[in-house]
Parts: C-alpha cells; structure tokens; sequence
C-alpha cells in the first residue's frame, strides 16, 4: 500500500516535472525559434538560400569559424589549466581567483569591447607600441579574436570546476603514488572523468563565440568584406529592411548551435558502451533506456 | 603572494598550472581590465556624485539588477526543472530539447532581442494573449525580465547537467528505501551535492543579465526612468563622447557584479570546506 | 591514449589554418569610408559609380571599404584608430570631435569643401498610417491626447537628436510667432519664455511616446512591421527610402509646417590620407559628391541635393518645400544643443523626470 503509494507520487511529479520542463522550452526557446525561422522562410526557400549563399554572408561565415578555430584551442587549454589549478589544490587566494575567472562574463560585452579599446586603441596603453610596429589589432580580425577570447574566457573552467570540485583528488593522488606522471594522471585520469562537462565547456564557447555581438561590434570596425561577422552581417541586413535575410542566416547560426547535437550524440555513441548507468534512482523513470 | 598553504596533496603540476592560469588570466582580464580601475580612480569625484544623484541613473541600476535577479532566479528554478529532466526523466524528444538550449548562446542577442519582442508585443503571437488581461509584456519591465531569462537558461542548465550526472545514486536510494519522501531526498540528499553547480550557475545567469545589452534594448522599449537598463546609459555616454560619465558608470556596475560574485564563491567555498571537516 | 592525441593534433592544426586564413594580401588601393547608418544605400552605389570612374582615368584598381553603425559610435572608433580616409558622418560635432580628441584632421575642416562641407542634405518629417487615419499633419497634432509617437532614444541615435531639435524648434518658433517677436531683435527674457514653451510642448510630445528604440531604423521598424503607434518621426530620407523598401506596410509622408534643415558632413582624414598616400584619391572621392551624377545619385537615394539643377524633375518632386531652419539659428552650435539637451542636467532628462513625478503621483 505504502509502495503503491509512493510510486504513484512519484510518477505524478516525474509527470509534473516533464511538463514543467516542455512548457518551459516551448515558451522561452521553440516559440522564438519559430518566429525566427518562419521569418527566414517566409519568402520562399529560394529567397532563404540566395541570403545563405551570398558572398557578404559567405565572407562573414568565414571570419566567424576562422575565429572559433583560434579561440576553441586557447579556451580548453586555459579551462583544463585553471580548473586544475582550482580544484586540486589549496592555497591562499583561491576564491578570488575563481572570482576572477568569473569576471569577464560580469562585463558587460560593450564595455569589454570599450576595454580592448582603451588597452589596444590607437590612444590605448599599447598604442604607441603598435603603431611603431604599423600592426593594427583594433578595428582588425585580430580584435574580433580578442573579443572573443575575452567573452568565452570562463566558459569551460567554469563547467570544469564545479564538478572536478566534487569528484576529489583520490583517483589522481593514487596514480601518482603509483608512479604515474602528471600528464599521465590527467591523461588517463582526470580526463575520462570531466569528458562531458569539458564537452560542455567547448559546446558553450562556441556557441557563444558564434553569436558574440555586443564586444565584437565595439572593437572590429564593421569594414564590409573585412570584418564582419556573423551576427555583424545578420544586423547590418536587419537595418537595411532586408529581414528575411537577415532571419535566413540567423537560422544559420542556429543550425551551427543545433549541430552540437550530431556531435554529442557521436561522443556519446562512441563511450556509450563503457558508461553504464544504475537506474531506479530517485524521481528516475525505470523503464527509460541508457542514453 | 599566492602560495599553497599545505601541501594537502602531492600531486603535481601545480606550479605550471597556477603560473599558466595567471599569466593567461593577465593578459587577457585583469591587465585591461586594471586600466579601466586606473582610469576610473583618476576621475574627478564630482562624476560620481553627479551620476549617484541623478534619479535616472539609480532607476536604470535598480531596474537592471532587480530583473537580473529575477531572471536568474527564475532560471535557477526552472532550469533545474529542465536540467532534471533531460538527465533522469528522458522522453522521446528530449534530446531535441537538450540541443535547443544553446539557442539563446549561438543566436545574436539582437536576433533574441528581435525575436523576443515579435512575440511578446501586443500583436505578437503571445502578446496578444495577454493583451485582455492587462498585461504588458513587451515594452514593459517584464519584458526586460523574459529577455534576461532567455538568454541566463543555458548557463543555469549546462552548468547543472554534469553535476546530476555526477550524482551517487546510493545515496538517494538509501534514503528513499529508509522511506524518505521526495522532497526530503531532495533537500538533504540532493540539493547538498549540486549546490556548488547552483550556486554557479545562478551567478553566471545573474552576472550576465547584469551586462546584458542587445537583446534587452529591443524588448524593453527604452523608457527612461522605467524601462532603462544600465549598459544602454553607458552606451548612450559614449555616443555623445561622454568618457568620464561612461567609465564612471561602468566602473559602479562592475564592482558591484564583481562583489556579488565574490560574495557567491565565498558561500560556495564556506560550504565546501564545511562539508570537508564534517564528512 | 592515441584518440586523445589524435584530437590534439587536429586542435592544433585548426589553430594555424585558423591563424593562416587571416594572412591575405590585395593589389588594390583601398579607401575606408567611415559613415553612418542612413547612408548605407547611397554609397553602396556611390562607390561603384566612383570606383569604375578612377580605374577609367587613372587605370589604378580602387576599393571602397565601407563602414556603417550610429554616428556617434563612428566618431569614437575614428578617434580611436579606425583607419578610416575619409569620413562622412551624421553631425559636424561628431567630426569636430574626431578632431579635437584625435588632432587627425585641421579643426577648420568645415570650411574645406563647398557648403560647410555638407553635400547633401534632409529635413524631419513623419511617417504616418495610409489615409492618415488620425489627420496628422504638423509638429502640434502630435501632441493631441490619444496619439502614438515613434521616435528613437536621443541617448543613444544621432537621428533621434535631431527629431527632438526639430520639435524643439517648431515649439520656440510659434512661441516667438505668437508673440510677434523676431528672431534676429529677442531679449533674454523672451528668450527664456520661448526656451519654457518649446519645453512643455515636448514634454508632451513625449508623454506620447510609448517606446524609445535604440536606432532610427529600429524604430521603423517597430512604426512599420509592429504596427505600433500612429507617427514616426524620422529624417526625410529615412522615410522615403522605407516607403520604398517596406512596400505593402501602407504609409504616408506628411511634412510639416516648420522642421530642421539636417545637414550631414563629410571630411577626409588628413594623418591617415597622408600615412596612406592616398590624398588625392580621397579628395576627388569628396569632391565627386558635389558632382553632378553625385548630386543626381544622392537625390536618388532620397537625400536633399545642394545642386537641384542636376536632378530629374521625378526625384525633384520627391521634397516638397517648407520652413527649414538651421542649428546654428536657434541652438548656435552642437556643443550648446548638447549641453542645454541632453546632458545629465540637459532638458530631455528633466522632461522624463517630470513625467514620472506626475505619474507618481
């Protein structure tokens, strides 16, 4: 009787918390992706794959996956570093430091943008230095790469820290006193152990690199053929009334966000078979397969 | 000077990933960034008493941090919902969702922006909706609210799902075979191991709707005194060369982010090492 | 662990060809036009036109860079080392500022080319639904109770500043016409009676106003697509070209009695011509402006010409006459506007202020 009981509560909120769930995503995020791709689309697919294939959209395609394949190596390296770093030891400082990897996503993108400027400007505290060499960085490709850099930075230590955090330092420390190395630890350690949340981190960066506006509006000079981006091109085609287009390769960056998914379920396709998951958990429905 | 305190474990590496992890957090943050402190403290005073008596300005601050907070928590409660869900309850469709909520990072925040106010306009598909009740959503504060929610989901979620995932089940079926209720598993089983996950996921949404700018200017209409965020007055100081009022106005909403979020991972850390002695 | 390496290697290799594909080099000499957002038409045809007119007399490839964005923010990225040879910018106080705060161009940059250095020019006018369903049809009508006015935040578009100045000027000028004061023989005092009229009457023009966007074409967009409001208060040029681009959103122009005469400037940047060496080049590229297929050009793209003789009577008939009065009549220069307007102590502050006190209370 008790056991019926309970099981039923128990469906009743997994019930509950399902439709939570849906009714949430369709309001806050399938509602506007409908608005956004009947946007595109509501001129005909013709007029939807001329905006796609047009040289101005093709040249910002490029400079925005040029930008992403600098960053997305940069980021996982320092992530990996400053993770470690915050979760395996202990020393003084240690919360500020975390609270200082933190601070760049409390930046407003703008005033990053207004930063980089004052920093790397032509009035900037390296603007002399520059300015002998005769390399620009403001209001080049470079500045849309340091933008970036800068609006992703915590990204992937962020997801790193909170679950390396959790899981300890047991596992590393036996393997060191089993003579392993450092990389080796972190290698066939540390790394099978933080695999998804490091996906995480990089899934995140990237998305957020690709749709990067505010900072990369201030520092890259909007020069048309040059240095735009992505979400420069889709603003300047909204302001020019040209809204389908506009809407047309937005939902580009949408299918670049959606993408991930292919690649996650690759991941997952290609481990699922070493990761076996107990069920009956709390609030977990028995009859659901392994993901 | 940063050195470690004992050394707990001996585990290596230490050193090369401190100096990796300081010289690059440097470069990129604190050097610039220490230049906007520079240039903010050589200001005349006069600037920020001019900007803290102006009743404009306080209504921008108070409106963006009272929605951030808003937003953040709605995420925060929600987001677990969702976080829940697409990793112990999967249904069919789930992973559709779960690759949706990067949307709100990849997309532009003007494209959000744009989007957002399509529908929550009075003769937007939701809008009109809620027209007959009287609610104003779009060009309203709320809107202001529904933007920053948008675009703090993913932080709140993504950072949750590696911690669920995480989670020892042993634990929860202990207790539920002690006969514990749900929510009584929830709270002293669950909640103590993703609380660290929580915490940082609500300071990522909140100090991201802090700062937020291009998805907001569309949906809040813009209003001064009622619908105004602080990042359009900073913007709005520098189109009219106005540095000082700008770098003044800035260096106020960093701080004050800057000391939530300390404030945040000194809870985060309390907690920890709480848990260390205990357990 | 040779997956692992494997991805390393891969990371590392995205990384160079991602460092590589920034390195391209071009033959061609290359001119950056930094303007503002309205101009984005115009000089798309402009450039084209100018480019193939250089290689015919010089046989040199030229390129025109083109760069768009909110006249302010234009200025600021010039003087902050955007490259740009020349500009061609909303407001003369956003090229004074250029140079002022960078020194990159003489300060007596006005008085270099013909007509202080403005081209082109364009009033404000309004935008209103087909049939002009609320009979909209001067500045006063816009302060009747019950009408939606359209216009962007003056905090953050050029645009939206010279809509508040236009209204601001109607307001002063009937107030002196009431009165029968003439402009050139005012006092202080009925100066200060004119300044409080023109006060209240934008004060209640914006109590009319139900949402400030960030930009002048965010705003028609939100009068156009959203249907939101009654009027649009916008450039002239603005809002020929949206009847043209937004065909079926069903508008109507409706020029009133009294507005401003908008006169965007343009200038080259001597230090970065001169760095460049390509002085000449950007100063035929001005001076073509003034020519009369430039003249023809920018009255075809709805912008009002300084040479009317080299316009065809169908563009002519696009800018019906009216009183336009100039800044420098009644607000003597940009840096007082700013200061009497829109500072922290300026009256658009004060206005949002009292409005929110009433409501308040």
């Amino acid at each position: 009787m008790d056991t019926d009981m309970r099981s039923s509560m128990q469906r009743l909120i997994q019930f509950f918390m399902r439709c939570i769930t849906i009714t949430f995503v369709v309001l806050f995020l399938v509602l506007p992706l409908y608005v956004i791709l009947s946007e595109a689309t509501g001129e005909g697919m013709s007029v939807f794959f001329r905006a796609v294939t047009h040289q101005e959209t093709l040249q910002a395609l490029t400079l925005t996956i040029c930008t992403l394949f600098i960053i997305l190596p940069l980021n996982i390296l320092f992530g990996i570093a400053a993770a470690w770093t915050l979760t395996k030891y202990e020393f003084r400082g240690k919360s500020v430091l975390s609270a200082l990897i933190d601070l760049p996503f409390s930046v407003p993108p703008v005033i990053a943008g207004f930063i980089l400027i004052l920093f790397l400007g032509r009035h900037g505290t390296l603007g002399f230095l520059l300015e002998k060499l005769d390399t620009q960085i403001i209001f080049a490709a470079p500045a849309v790469i340091v933008a970036t850099l800068f609006v992703t930075f915590p990204f992937v230590a962020r997801e790193l820290v909170p679950l390396m955090q959790e899981q300890g330092v047991d596992e590393e420390q036996a393997a060191v006193s089993l003579g392993a190395s450092a990389f080796q630890t972190f290698f066939h350690v540390t790394l099978p152990n933080i695999k998804w949340a490091l996906f995480y981190g990089i899934i995140l960066s990237t998305a957020r690199a690709m749709g990067e506006f505010g900072a990369v509006s201030v520092v890259s000079g909007h020069i048309r053929g040059k240095t735009i981006t992505l979400p420069l091109h889709i603003e300047i085609l909204y302001n020019e009334y040209n809204f389908t287009a506009a809407f047309a390769v937005s939902s580009l960056l949408v299918t670049l966000a959606m993408s991930t998914l292919v690649v996650k379920e690759i991941v997952y396709w290609r481990s699922g078979k070493k990761q076996t998951r107990p069920t009956g958990g709390f609030l977990e429905s028995p009859e659901t397969p392994d993901l | 000077m940063i050195r470690q305190i004992k050394q707990k474990h001996f585990l290596p590496g230490f050193g090369i990933g401190l100096g990796f992890t300081l010289s690059y957090l440097s470069l990129l943050v604190l050097i610039p960034l220490s230049i906007l402190a520079v240039k903010s403290l050589s200001l005349d005073w006069t600037v920020y008493r001019s900007l803290l008596i102006d009743p404009r300005t306080y209504a921008a601050i108070k409106l963006t941090f009272l929605s951030s907070l808003v937003a953040a928590g709605i995420n925060l409660v929600f987001g677990f919902i969702v976080a829940w869900t697409l990793v112990r309850l999967p249904f069919p469709g789930s992973r559709l969702i779960d690759a949706l909520i990067d949307l709100p990072f990849a997309l532009p925040t003007a494209v959000s922006g744009i989007a957002l106010t399509s529908l929550y306009v009075r003769t937007g598909l939701l809008g009109r909706y809620l027209e007959p009740y009287g609610v104003q959503a779009a060009f309203a504060p709320l809107g202001v609210i529904i933007a920053l929610t948008f675009i703090g989901l993913p932080f709140v979620v993504r950072t949750l799902q590696p911690a669920l995932q995480d989670i020892d089940k042993e634990y929860e079926e202990a207790a539920i075979s002690l006969g514990a209720s749900p929510f009584r598993v929830f709270a002293s089983v669950i909640f103590p191991s993703i609380r660290p996950a929580m915490l940082t996921g609500f300071s990522l949404a909140f100090a991201r709707a802090l700062g937020e700018y291009g998805s907001v200017v569309f949906i809040s209409g813009n209003m001064p005194m009622k619908t105004e965020i602080v990042s359009l007055l900073i913007v709005g100081k520098m189109e009219r060369f106005d540095y000082e009022g700008a770098t003044a106005l800035a260096a106020i909403t960093l701080l004050a982010s800057f000391l939530i979020l300390l404030a945040i991972n000194l809870t985060q850390w309390h907690y920890s090492r709480k848990v260390q002695q205990t357990g | 662990m040779p997956f692992v390496r494997l991805i390393s290697l891969c990371l590392f290799l995205l990384f160079l060809s991602g460092c590589f594909s920034y390195s391209g080099k071009d033959t061609a000499v290359e001119i950056l036009n930094v303007s503002y957002d309205p101009t984005r038409e115009f000089y798309r045809e402009y450039n084209a036109w100018f480019e193939k007119k250089a290689f015919e007399r010089t046989g040199k490839h030229v390129r025109i860079l083109q760069s768009h964005g909110a006249s302010g923010k234009q200025a600021r990225f010039v003087i902050d080392g955007l490259e740009a040879h020349v500009v061609t910018l909303a407001l003369a106080y956003d090229i004074d500022a250029i140079a002022q705060k960078s020194g990159s161009l003489s300060k007596d940059w006005q008085t270099r080319l013909p007509f202080a250095s403005a081209p082109y020019t364009s009033t404000i006018v309004f935008l209103v639904r087909k049939g002009n369903p609320r009979n909209i049809q001067d500045w006063n009508d816009l302060i009747k109770p019950g009408v939606q006015v359209i216009t962007p935040s003056p905090m953050t578009s050029g645009g939206a500043r010279w809509n508040y100045l236009a209204a601001w000027g109607y307001a002063w000028l009937i107030s002196l016409e009431k009165r029968g004061v003439i402009l050139s023989a005012i006092t202080e005092d009925e100066r200060r009676q004119a300044d409080e009229d023109a006060f209240s009457f934008v004060s209640a023009l914006f109590r009319n106003v139900p949402v400030l966007d960030s930009g002048a074409r965010a705003a028609t967009t939100t009068f156009a697509r959203r249907g939101i409001g009654d009027a649009l208060v916008t450039w002239e040029n603005e809002a020929l070209l949206a009847m043209k681009s937004l065909p079926g959103k069903a508008l109507e122009i409706i020029t009133p009695s009294i507005s401003i005469l908008t006169e965007p400037v343009v200038a080259k940047v001597d230090e970065v011509t001169a760095r460049r060496q390509t002085d000449a080049l950007a100063q035929s590229y001005l001076e073509m402006l003034y020519s009369p297929e430039g003249q023809a050009m920018a009255a075809r793209h709805h912008f009002r010409p300084r040479h009317m003789e080299f316009v065809n009577a169908e563009d002519k008939n696009q800018f019906p006459d009216l009183h336009l009065f100039t800044l420098e009549e009644l607000f003597t220069d940009w840096q007082t506007a700013h200061k009497n307007h829109f500072s922290e102590t300026g009256s658009f502050n004060k206005i949002y202020q009292s409005l929110y006190s009433l409501e308040n209370q």
